[in-house]
C-alpha cells in the first residue's frame, strides 16, 4: 500500500502545516494560516466587492498559491492553456461552495487547521465534509460530468495569474486604493513579503504533488487509494505538533474557538455544501487556485464565482459570526435567516446541476 | 480505447473502473488521457487492480496500455 502514497504529498503536507502555524506565529489570524475561502473574501473586501469592515484586506497568499503552480508547472512542463468544461456552471458551484465555507468559517483546509488548533467545531465540519463528499461520490458514480475541456490560447491559460500579479503590484504601488480593515481577521497578517514566499513555496508543492482535500476522502471511498488523504492527515499532524510546541495548543474544545462559532448544525451543513460542490468541481478551493495557475480556465472561472460568492456572502449577510463573549456573557454565534436559506437554495442549485449532468435523467447512451 | 481527454479529476479513473467491472477484468485496456495528473491517477488505480501499465505519450497525449 505505502508504495501508492507519493512521498511529495507527504512532504507538502507537513510543509503547509508548517507555513500555516508559522504564518499565524507571524500576524495571521488564530488557526488560519491559510484559508482560501477567508483570503479570497478579504480580497473581495480589499477590492471593494464586499464592504464588511472586519474582513478586507489583500491577502498576498493567494497570489503566492496561484503563481508557484504557474511557475512550477512552466518548469515541468505541464502548464497548458485549456478551458470549456460548462466554466457557468462551475462559476456557480464556485460561489456556493464558498457561501458553504463561509457559513462554516472556512475552506477545507482552514477546517484540517482549526481541527490540529483543538477547535471541535471543525471536526463537526468534518463530518458534513464527508457526508457532502459522499453525496458527490453518488453523482459521480451515475456518470457526472462538466463534459471535456480543450485546448485554447495562452491568454486563457495566462489570465489570473496575471490579474492577481496585477492587482498585487497595484496593492504595494497604491495601497489606498484598496480597502484595510481596521480590526477583526482582516487587520491580522504576516508581514506581505513573507506571505507571498511562502505561499510560493506551497503553491509550487501542491502543484506537484496534486494535494487536495476534497480529493483524500473522495479517492479513499471510491478507489480505496489513499494517496491524497495522507497529505490531509500530515497537515492535521503537523499543525497539532506546531501548537503543542509554540505552546498555542490549548486542548480540544467547540468554546471559545478563534473564528468559529458552535452553531453545530451549520456547521455541519455548511461543509455538507462544500464537499458535495468541491466534488463536482473535481478539487477543494485550494485545488482550483493551483489548476488555475497550470493554465486551467475553467478553475479560473471557478476562482472568480468563488470571489463573488464571498461578495455576496457578506452583502446578503449569508456568512457565519463567531462565538464572542459581551460582558462576561458567551454568545454562540452562527448564521442569520439569510444564510440559512442560502445553504437550502445552495442543496437545491447543487441537486440540479448534479441530476442534469448526470446519466439519471438520460437514456441510457450507447 | 477509452477516450478520456480532456476529463477532469476523477473522472478519467471512473471510466476505467467502469471498464474493468463491465469487462469483467479484461487481460488488457487501453486509454488516452491529455493530462500527467491523469497517467498519475489511472496507473495507481490500475496497479492497485493487478494491472500492468505502460505509457506512451505523443504531442502531449498519453495512451496508456493496462496489461494483466
Amino acid at each position: 500500500m505505502s508504495k501508492r502514497i507519493n512521498p511529495w504529498v507527504l512532504i507538502t503536507g507537513v510543509v503547509v502545516g508548517i507555513a500555516a502555524v508559522l504564518l499565524t506565529a507571524l500576524g495571521n489570524p488564530a488557526n488560519m494560516g491559510f484559508c482560501i475561502a477567508c483570503f479570497l473574501r478579504d480580497i473581495a473586501g480589499a477590492t471593494h466587492l464586499q464592504t464588511a469592515a472586519p474582513v478586507q484586506y489583500f491577502r498576498p497568499e493567494i497570489v503566492g498559491l496561484v503563481l508557484g503552480s504557474t511557475i512550477m508547472s512552466l518548469a515541468s512542463k505541464e502548464f497548458k492553456a485549456r478551458a470549456g468544461s460548462s466554466p457557468a456552471t462551475r462559476f456557480i458551484l464556485g460561489a456556493f461552495v464558498m457561501i458553504g465555507a463561509l457559513v462554516f468559517l472556512g475552506c477545507p483546509l482552514r477546517m484540517v487547521i482549526r481541527m490540529g488548533g483543538g477547535d471541535l467545531n471543525a471536526f463537526v465540519g468534518l463530518v458534513g465534509f464527508f457526508l457532502g463528499i459522499l453525496i458527490g461520490v453518488f453523482f459521480l458514480k451515475k456518470g457526472f460530468t462538466l463534459k471535456r475541456t480543450y485546448e485554447v490560447t495562452k491568454t486563457e491559460g495566462f489570465a489570473l495569474p496575471a490579474v492577481l500579479v496585477l492587482l498585487f503590484v497595484l496593492f504595494l504601488a497604491a495601497p489606498a486604493l484598496f480597502a484595510f480593515s481596521e480590526s477583526g481577521p482582516g487587520s491580522k497578517f504576516a508581514p506581505a513579503f513573507v506571505s507571498l514566499l511562502v505561499a510560493l513555496v506551497v503553491g509550487a508543492l501542491c502543484q506537484k504533488s496534486r494535494l487536495c482535500m476534497v480529493g483524500g476522502m473522495r479517492d479513499a471511498v471510491m478507489f480505496r487509494d489513499f494517496n491524497l488523504i495522507s497529505g490531509f492527515i500530515a497537515i492535521f499532524v503537523t499543525v497539532l505538533l506546531g501548537n503543542v510546541v509554540l505552546s498555542k495548543f490549548t486542548g480540544f474544545s467547540a468554546l471559545s474557538q478563534p473564528i468559529s462559532h458552535s452553531s453545530e448544525l451549520w456547521n455541519l451543513l455548511g461543509m455538507v455544501l462544500v464537499g458535495w460542490g468541491s466534488v463536482l468541481l473535481g478539487g477543494c478551493p485550494l485545488r482550483q487556485l493551483i489548476l488555475a495557475g497550470e493554465g486551467n480556465g475553467d478553475s479560473a472561472v471557478t476562482v472568480l464565482g468563488m470571489l463573488v460568492g464571498a461578495a455576496f456572502a457578506h452583502n446578503f449577510k449569508l456568512a457565519g459570526s463567531a462565538d464572542s463573549v459581551t460582558d462576561g456573557v458567551y454568545k454562540v454565534g452562527g448564521i442569520a435567516t439569510t444564510g440559512k436559506v442560502a445553504v437550502f437554495i445552495g442543496f437545491a442549485v447543487l441537486l440540479v446541476i448534479s441530476l442534469v449532468n448526470s446519466s439519471m435523467l438520460k437514456k441510457e447512451a450507447k | 480505447m477509452i477516450d478520456a481527454r480532456g476529463q477532469s479529476c476523477p473522472i478519467p479513473v471512473v471510466m476505467v473502473q467502469d471498464a474493468v467491472k463491465k469487462g469483467n477484468n479484461p487481460a488488457e485496456l487501453q486509454v488516452k488521457v491529455d493530462a500527467m495528473v491523469c497517467v498519475e491517477n489511472i496507473t495507481r488505480y490500475a496497479s492497485s487492480q493487478g494491472y500492468t501499465v505502460k505509457v506512451d505519450e505523443a504531442d502531449g497525449e498519453y495512451t496508456l496500455t493496462l496489461k494483466k
